[in-house]
């Protein structure tokens, strides 16, 4: 299996397609999961990604590289492997990267969740030899409630702050999150406004042809409009700054996975933390490792050590993907709340 | 139970205290009284005595969630917090019982305590099948005993006033003390038709701000308008005579029963309806006070036995008098209450009751020079008081002022780090700070307070890049980041690898313009020993 992806300074490399996947460094060839930074890397040569992506990944990278496109499924021979991408639930586009090479099948889960989003299309198991899986999320504490849960709670936080003449501002990362959030609004309340990053990924998301409800960008605002009783979708890096004086008295929310523990509810010194994340939680990763059934996992990206010991014990064959030690620093960073991608 | 659930969740959630004060006037109009006392109880930090062992709760967790032991361990040492853990790996109750908080405690936690370990194992999985994740965070955390909020006993105060219309001082004073969480205490509280003293309550005690040491005491007026006495570092007590029986209470409220005879005894030459403020010491019969580490053999122990009797007694120092024949002074100027605590303590006349000496000096220069010998005194500075003012309840500023000596510092390099709890769980926050001895480093202190929210982000980067080692939850750091490391006191100590032991340890400031080898040796902290 060691000779169908191996893990360089670059990130995992398939000598026998001679590409990159979600390489961390700019490369002449990546095969990208999705269309977020720490994915997308920018400044390749050439791109491939599965065609839900192309507006988002057209929208944050180098007008210059050469972009290849393949629909959900459709399988491409590059050097001596096929390649194809399969539905990962995480953002609109992302993807599952299904790589074949002598009849042996790995799988690399790029960021997942398993369950409905409106906004993406839902994770679907892939049969594999070897899963290359994250594992963000993966301890026992990481349980998420059913979406109808989480938004029912959000919306009533926006009724109740709209009673008390307040107006609400959301913070989620700007592409992907934001969207499952205005998904989930209940429009009918008051009117949405966006942060222009958000509103910049909204529009990427309308032409991919996904339903959002009515969205207005805060800059584009004329006068001084009420904002009492609006719902405000901003970035997490615009909380406490100048930006959100025009607004008056707020009610500030963070929705985020993070959010699921105490400490990073009290750390963000938000009003409100809602327990929102486009990865897997533990219990649903188990259940991804189990649908694909693969003889080999390697875990990444998060709480990888746990997750490799759990599944050994499990009688899986598991290991930590060497180099992950590397990114600890990424993982608590987003604990601390900037991006949860 | 949701209700009291929801109090704490939105008392946790905020940081403005008048969102606190309507979340606690919100509950206390909506439930019984019996709720009502169980939840002034548990806000004021009453604590339940541990019912489970939390060994057990960790075992019986794992195995309701199915997962094994280290995996537990691991989920506890990311969330940092037992309850919470619990309350997160446990999968979701079936249903929810939603009995009154009274209730609950009574029938649900205090019954643990009695019961036998299969029994225990039961009744647990029962609470948690029976409630929702923020039920369950909050019944954990009092049944082991870490049941904190960020109230103070002032805002609840205020709660409770604003909600029986009772004002504040008085609801202050009839929380004072020990009391039984039950309907009738709290009806007692909320009545304002009867007097509710009891002859063992204390009054609520009058507290010192600090005086900023930069500015000295120059912005508070005249030398004339302030008694001056040393600030001493014992235990702060109220010694109440009243109805021919003694209660001595220290600020954190507890009765403190049998373990001042002396202090008992001299109370005995008390006339009746009496009540004092000072400070609990150590001391000679002569009056030289001992060193904190003296008073120490002596806190703690419920029984005070002859031979410590006779190696260490203590000496009360009154510094006020707030209740004489039964009649609260409180309102009085301070000076008119001097003079009759000094009446009072010369007419008792008992060798291990002082009114504590006021200092005088013509200029806060002279004080200066004074507060400059605190340490001789064993005294940790000086306290300024106004003559004309009352005595104040709760924190109201401009009354008295302690002006304390700055602490020893001494320049040390972090070696080892272990993530924090609460707010700081995940970040590596709590340190271990080494000196320099014959080229080693050698631990003396643990500090886990002084940085910046910033500054704990920056060091928390530098540990996880700078790793050599890991003890369990400990990691052992490239030994470059050095910091100024204040305390208070010193002693000797052999359970210290490094032989002395210090308190209050915390950091003052990061020595960005310092290396490693140019923190402080062992033998700079040995100098600073007192004899």
């Amino acid at each position: 299996m060691d000779e169908l992806l191996r893990l360089t300074q670059h990130g995992l490399y398939c000598p026998a397609g001679d590409f990159f996947v979600d390489p961390s460094r700019p490369v002449h060839r990546a095969v990208v999961s999705h269309a977020h930074s720490d994915h997308a890397r920018w400044g390749c040569r050439r791109y491939l990604a599965a065609k839900p992506s192309e507006q988002l990944l057209r929208l944050r990278m180098n007008a210059d590289a050469t972009f290849d496109f393949l629909a959900y499924g459709e399988k491409e021979t590059v050097g001596e492997v096929k390649i194809s991408f399969h539905p990962a639930g995480h953002i609109l586009g992302s993807s599952q990267i299904r790589i074949e090479h002598r009849g042996r099948v790995a799988v690399v889960t790029g960021d997942y969740k398993l369950g409905d989003d409106p906004t993406c299309e839902t994770w679907e198991p892939v049969d594999c030899d070897l899963l290359i899986t994250e594992s963000t999320f993966g301890l026992p504490i990481y349980r998420w409630e059913p979406n109808a849960t989480i938004f029912a709670a959000i919306n009533q936080w926006w009724r109740d702050s709209q009673e008390a003449g307040k107006c609400c501002v959301i913070y989620g990362y700007a592409v992907g999150k934001s969207q499952h959030l205005l998904a989930g609004l209940d429009p009918s309340i008051g009117p949405i406004f966006t942060h222009g990053a958000v509103e910049k990924a909204n529009d990427a998301y309308r032409r991919s042809g996904v339903a959002l409800p009515k969205t207005t960008h805060v800059g584009s605002v004329d006068g001084k409009p009420n904002w009492q009783g609006a719902m405000v979708v901003a970035v997490p890096s615009a909380h406490g700054t100048p930006w959100m004086r025009k607004f008056g008295r707020v009610s500030t929310a963070m929705a985020s996975g993070w959010m699921a523990i105490r400490g990073n509810r009290r750390r963000r010194s938000v009003d409100r933390g809602f327990v929102l994340s486009d990865h897997v939680d533990w219990g649903s990763l188990l259940k991804a490792v189990e649908l694909c059934d693969p003889e080999t996992v390697w875990v990444t990206h998060g709480s990888a050590a746990v997750v490799a010991r759990y599944l050994n014990e499990q009688g899986r064959d598991a290991k930590v993907l060497e180099g992950q030690l590397r990114r600890e620093g990424d993982e608590d960073e987003s604990v601390r709340g900037e991006v949860d991608p | 139970m949701i209700r009291f659930a929801n109090l704490y969740g939105e008392l946790d959630s905020t940081t403005k205290t008048n969102e606190k004060v309507s979340a606690m006037v919100n509950y206390f109009a909506n439930v019984e009284q019996a709720d009502a006392a169980w939840a002034t109880y548990f806000l004021a930090g009453s604590k339940l005595r541990r019912l489970v062992p939390t060994k057990l709760l960790r075992k019986w967790a794992a195995e309701e969630a199915g997962i094994p032991d280290w995996l537990f361990d691991e989920s506890y040492q990311s969330v940092g917090d037992l309850a919470e853990t619990i309350s997160l790996v446990v999968p979701p109750g079936e249903v929810c019982d939603d009995a009154p908080l009274a209730r609950w405690v009574t029938e649900r936690m205090h019954p643990l305590g009695k019961m036998d370990e299969p029994d225990q194992r039961r009744a647990v999985i029962e609470i948690w099948r029976h409630s929702t994740p923020a039920m369950r965070l909050v019944t954990m955390k009092l049944i082991t005993g870490a049941f904190r909020i960020g109230v103070s006993k002032r805002l609840l105060t205020r709660a409770i006033a604003s909600h029986s219309g009772i004002p504040t001082e008085v609801v202050a004073h009839r929380l004072m003390g020990e009391w039984e969480p039950t309907a009738e205490f709290f009806q007692r509280v909320i009545d304002d038709s009867v007097d509710a003293t009891l002859p063992s309550q204390p009054y609520p005690f009058c507290l010192a701000h600090p005086l900023d040491p930069k500015e000295g005491p120059a912005p508070l007026g005249e030398v004339e308008q302030y008694l001056v006495e040393w600030k001493w570092d014992g235990i702060r007590g109220q010694v109440i005579r009243r109805e021919d029986s003694t209660y001595i209470w220290s600020r954190g409220e507890e009765l403190m029963e049998n373990r001042w005879p002396e202090i008992e005894s001299a109370a005995t030459q008390l006339p009746n309806g009496v009540v004092l403020d000072g400070e609990i010491l150590a001391a000679t019969t002569e009056g030289e006070v001992l060193p904190f580490a003296q008073l120490q053999r002596r806190i703690g122990r419920k029984k005070v036995g002859k031979k410590l009797l006779a190696e260490v007694a203590v000496v009360f120092h009154a510094f006020d008098l707030l209740e004489r024949d039964g009649c609260d002074l409180r309102d009085q100027p301070l000076a008119d209450r001097r003079v009759q605590l000094e009446q009072i303590v010369e007419q008792a006349n008992h060798p291990h009751l002082r009114a504590t000496e006021l200092i005088t000096q013509s200029s806060w220069g002279d004080f200066a020079e004074t507060r400059e010998t605190s340490r001789e005194h064993r005294a940790e500075g000086l306290m300024l008081k106004r003559k004309d003012a009352a005595y104040d309840v709760g924190r109201v500023k401009g009354t008295w002022w302690k002006w304390k000596i700055d602490p020893f510092t001494i320049d040390a390099v972090l070696i080892y780090a272990q993530k924090g709890h609460g707010r700081r769980a995940s970040l590596f926050s709590d340190y271990t700070f080494a000196l320099w001895q014959d080229g080693t480093l050698v631990p003396f202190a643990k500090a886990y307070s002084g940085l910046t929210d910033a500054e704990i982000r920056k060091v928390d980067r530098f540990i996880r890049q700078n790793t050599n080692d890991s003890f369990g939850p400990v990691r052992s750091v490239t030994p470059e980041l050095v910091m100024e490391v204040a305390f208070e006191g010193l002693q000797r100590s052999s359970r210290h690898k490094s032989g002395v032991a210090t308190r209050f340890p915390r950091i003052v400031r990061w020595r960005h313009d310092k290396q490693p080898q140019d923190a402080n040796s062992l033998a700079d902290l040995m100098e600073m020993m007192p004899d």
